[in-house]
């Protein structure tokens, strides 16, 4: 196996992922031009953040007017889940420079830690394995920054009878939803959106934060009961 | 604040999430808890997103809404298909038909 063999292999893997997220990335570029964030400032924060969530979250809340810190936290809680992909890619990387550890770290998206995680742990000994990661990694940059892109330029002359602003909710939806796997996720889910909507009364969607530690709490206490 | 400040900041922060434990590595055992808390943040931070967005309608509790019916519509849809687009496309397409006939 050659690096370019590894690097071709990470392609094909991620592949049918990456057409996937093509429209989660166009709503990336839409919502925050239709935020009042110029075009120029919408297409790059998909390269400097390049975490779509992350992205929307923090379009809402400038549009919103929320103080800047607010913005800053609430758009990085959204990421938090990364530090757990972080930790199990860690030891596969351990070996790497810095160089390649700063590029990987970068691209890092769920569907690159999820498939590069599976095939590492089939192939624990597999050579070049920064390779396999790059591959898929880049699989996945490309098409979102094409879709990001097209969305920044389309977004203004979408009409807003077409209920875009719901699309937002909605793709959090389609991202949220398949990713509850067991009952303790379940639990701590119908936690955290019950206590968001008890507190969605405090100013800057801080019930959002309130709402995501409860579930986390409620999620890890409720498995830990059951062991 | 400018946006670009603002930006950059969710940027550097992103990119710290991202590299912690790539560049702490050998501390694994350590965060076990930390590691088994973490699990669980998808599934809280999504719940907290969208909920409230579901049942406000402009800042207002409103709790029979044509969002809250799509919404829901998108639930069950995203539960059985696990596809993102099929998700979207239903969401969307019930609100968009529940506000015509409304509109009528």
């Amino acid at each position: 196996m050659s690096p370019r063999q590894q690097f071709i292999n990470g392609v094909r893997t991620v592949a049918p992922l990456a057409i996937g997220i093509v429209p989660f990335g166009l709503l990336c570029g839409v919502i925050p031009v239709n935020s009042g964030i110029p075009q120029d400032l919408s297409f790059a924060m998909s390269q400097i953040v390049f975490a779509g969530a992350s992205q929307l979250v923090a379009s809402q809340l400038i549009a919103a007017g929320a103080p800047w810190f607010i913005v800053v936290l609430s758009a990085s809680i959204v990421n938090l889940r990364m530090l757990m992909y972080s930790a199990a890619l860690a030891p596969h990387f351990a070996a790497l420079p810095w160089r390649w550890k700063g590029l990987n770290a970068y691209l890092l998206t769920d569907q690159s830690f999820a498939v590069s995680v599976a095939r590492y742990e089939q192939e624990p000994e597999m050579p070049f394995k920064q390779w396999f990661y790059l591959g898929t990694a880049l699989t996945m940059w490309v098409p979102w920054q094409i879709a990001a892109g097209i969305g920044v330029l389309v977004g203004r002359a979408l009409p807003p009878s077409w209920g875009l602003d719901f699309a937002a909710p909605l793709s959090f939806i389609a991202i949220w939803i398949p990713g509850l796997k067991d009952r303790p996720m379940v639990v701590a889910a119908v936690v955290a959106g019950l206590v968001a909507l008890v507190f969605a009364f405090l100013p800057y969607r801080l019930g959002l934060l309130v709402g995501a530690l409860a579930g986390i709490a409620a999620g890890y206490l409720f498995e830990r009961a059951r062991r | 604040m400018n946006l670009w400040l603002i930006f950059i900041l969710i940027g550097i922060a992103a990119f710290l999430i991202r590299i912690s434990f790539i560049a702490l590595i050998g501390r694994r055992q350590f965060l076990q808890w930390l590691r088994r808390a973490l699990r669980f943040v998808p599934a809280a931070v999504f719940a907290a997103l969208v909920v409230p967005e579901l049942f406000y309608r402009s800042g207002v509790f409103t709790p029979a809404s044509p969002q809250l019916i799509a919404g829901l519509v998108a639930i069950a849809i995203a539960w059985r298909t696990r596809s993102v687009l099929l998700t979207i496309i239903s969401g969307v397409g019930v609100l968009w038909a529940l506000n015509t006939v409304l509109a009528a």
